[in-house]
């Protein structure tokens, strides 16, 4: 059989033999080009740096299982991940829980409950449907479950750990997990269905600046007149809608994990998220306490749906005299 | 005591994958799990390397750290293992992990993502038996309670991927670049003990 290979290597013999300096041509002079050095470059020589090539972090590479992720070699953004959420995090949380309730308990050592200043009227005023209060209800217990199931991944570590131990903590943790992941999508419920419910009661107007130069009779006596929702309302509107918004775009991502985003994306989603939510539970936090202990009558709005006509008066001057111009109003005695 | 540690000599590697296959085998780990792996870098370029890269055992590891039902722990050895019993599957490890290390047996969507395994340096788990199958199901192999290294390094044909004392393996190293005249340095030892080998 004809062996090319071998017939090759001779031809090559024969040649170099034939034009000894064929081999060296290309570091050889040459009329057209400058000369090239002889080197003897050994590539397997050439020394490849991590911390050189880490520069361009993360490190990606080529890998041969279908597995993407594990192409990324080194990622020193983790370690930021991790400072940030043993440092600042905590920080923040305890800021916003602790600092927040701290704040309220002062503000209701200093101002009190606020009453209803005429006293509770003969009759009642219907405020809100019961579609209303489902739906604000629908959110309010699923984000509550959402704000516990989160604070105890933020913070259950060192707050509930010392005191159950590893293994009820575990089984504690894994069940708040399941909650938070589950009962997301109730939250992601309620808040589009307030978002469509309430949103044109929530335009922001130039009421509310009065209402806000006025602290909203937080601080004083004089309530500003405002409408079905005031100025404060409408922040809170705006905070759950917008807070919400955020909350679900980066808690998708973070359920489906590297679907939309790379490890680097998967670390800011997650600090977005933390971020968002606890500065909406501080936000909350002062919701809750105005619409209970913080003021007379004003949980009946979401109770009973049907409020005390003096603390509508006092608190929605300008709704009331809409519902009443426009006939649409229900008053009925209080029982 | 001894600090363990990996060492990928990347100037050796020949990206054969055998520490992959070596740990699968040794392990039993589950389907679509790689507790090791081996990434090139410059895939075809000048400069082309691979490194064999697991859970490099870390100071002060960052998994740790960040784990909300803090389940890791540090051997004698100062391999950084974690109790499945008390694991959530919540992902945060991979998220902090700078080598990808933490793998997930579930499909991850809506939280099910299963009990996190990783790399455990061939040294079991915290069942209090070592060797016992329910260590061997749970974790894998405990070569280290039976005086032996990771099946990984031990069955490196280059000897480009090293474990042992990282006192031990730096030296090995530095005497082959002094040798050989160079080296690409030791991989993710910054990244994992703040420190290189020095030539």
């Amino acid at each position: 059989m004809f062996d090319l290979r071998a017939a090759l290597r001779a031809a090559a013999l024969l040649a170099m033999l034939a034009f000894p300096a064929a081999g060296f041509a290309q570091g050889a002079p040459n009329a057209d080009r400058p000369a090239a050095p002889v080197t003897g470059f050994n590539p397997d020589k050439a020394e490849v740096h991590e911390g050189e090539v880490l520069a361009k972090a993360p490190l990606v590479g080529h890998i041969i299982i279908p597995d993407t992720r594990a192409a990324s070699l080194i990622q020193p953004n983790g370690r930021v991940w991790r400072d940030y959420r043993r440092g600042p995090l905590l920080w923040l949380t305890a800021a916003c829980v602790l600092g927040m309730v701290g704040l309220l308990t002062l503000f209701y050592l200093l101002r009190g409950r606020i009453m209803i200043e005429g006293g509770r009227a003969a009759s009642l005023i219907k405020r809100f449907t019961s579609f209303e209060r489902f739906m604000h209800w629908l959110t309010a217990f699923s984000w509550c479950l959402l704000a516990l199931s989160g604070l105890n991944v933020v913070a259950g570590r060192v707050v509930l750990l010392p005191l159950l131990g590893n293994d009820a903590f575990s089984t504690l943790s894994v069940w708040l997990k399941y909650t938070h992941n589950f009962v997301a999508f109730p939250f992601m419920a309620g808040v589009v269905l307030m978002f469509l419910v309430w949103l044109r009661h929530n335009i922001p107007n130039a009421r509310d600046l009065a209402w806000f130069a006025k602290a909203g009779g937080l601080l004083g006596h004089e309530h500003p007149p405002a409408g079905k929702f005031n100025g404060g309302q409408k922040a809170v509107f705006w905070i759950v809608v917008l807070g919400g918004a955020g909350l679900s775009v980066t808690g998708l991502a973070l359920l489906f994990p590297f679907s939309v985003t790379d490890i680097t994306g998967m670390e800011l989603m997650q600090v977005i998220h933390g971020g968002i939510a606890l500065l909406m539970i501080a936000a909350m936090l002062g919701h809750i306490y105005i619409g209970s202990v913080g003021m007379e009558g004003a949980i009946d709005a979401m109770k009973t749906g049907e409020v005390d006509l003096n603390w509508a008066r006092e608190h929605h001057a300008l709704w009331v005299d809409e519902v009443m111009a426009e006939g649409t109003a229900s008053v009925h005695p209080a029982e | 005591m001894a600090r363990m540690k990996f060492l990928c000599d990347a100037d050796r590697c020949i990206e054969c994958n055998a520490c992959v296959t070596a740990c699968k085998n040794a392990n039993e780990v589950p389907w679509g799990i790689n507790r090791r792996r081996v990434v090139t870098i410059n895939d075809g370029k000048p400069g082309e390397r691979s490194v064999s890269m697991a859970c490099m055992h870390c100071n002060d590891a960052p998994c740790a750290a960040v784990c909300p039902v803090d389940c890791f722990y540090t051997t004698a050895d100062a391999v950084v293992l974690h109790n499945k019993d008390l694991c959530i599957g919540c992902g945060y490890c991979f998220y902090a992990c700078p080598f990808g290390a933490p793998q997930y047996p579930k499909t991850t969507n809506f939280g099910a993502r299963g009990k996190m395994d990783k790399c455990t340096y061939c040294s079991g788990g915290p069942e209090a038996a070592d060797g016992s199958a329910a260590e061997y199901a749970k974790y894998g192999a405990n070569r280290i309670a039976e005086g032996k290294l990771p099946l990984c390094a031990e069955m490196c044909s280059t000897k480009s991927l090293l474990a042992g004392d990282g006192e031990i393996i730096a030296q090995i190293y530095r005497e082959r670049v002094v040798k050989r005249g160079y080296g690409s340095g030791s991989w993710g030892w910054q990244t994992a003990y703040q420190e290189t080998i020095n030539v």
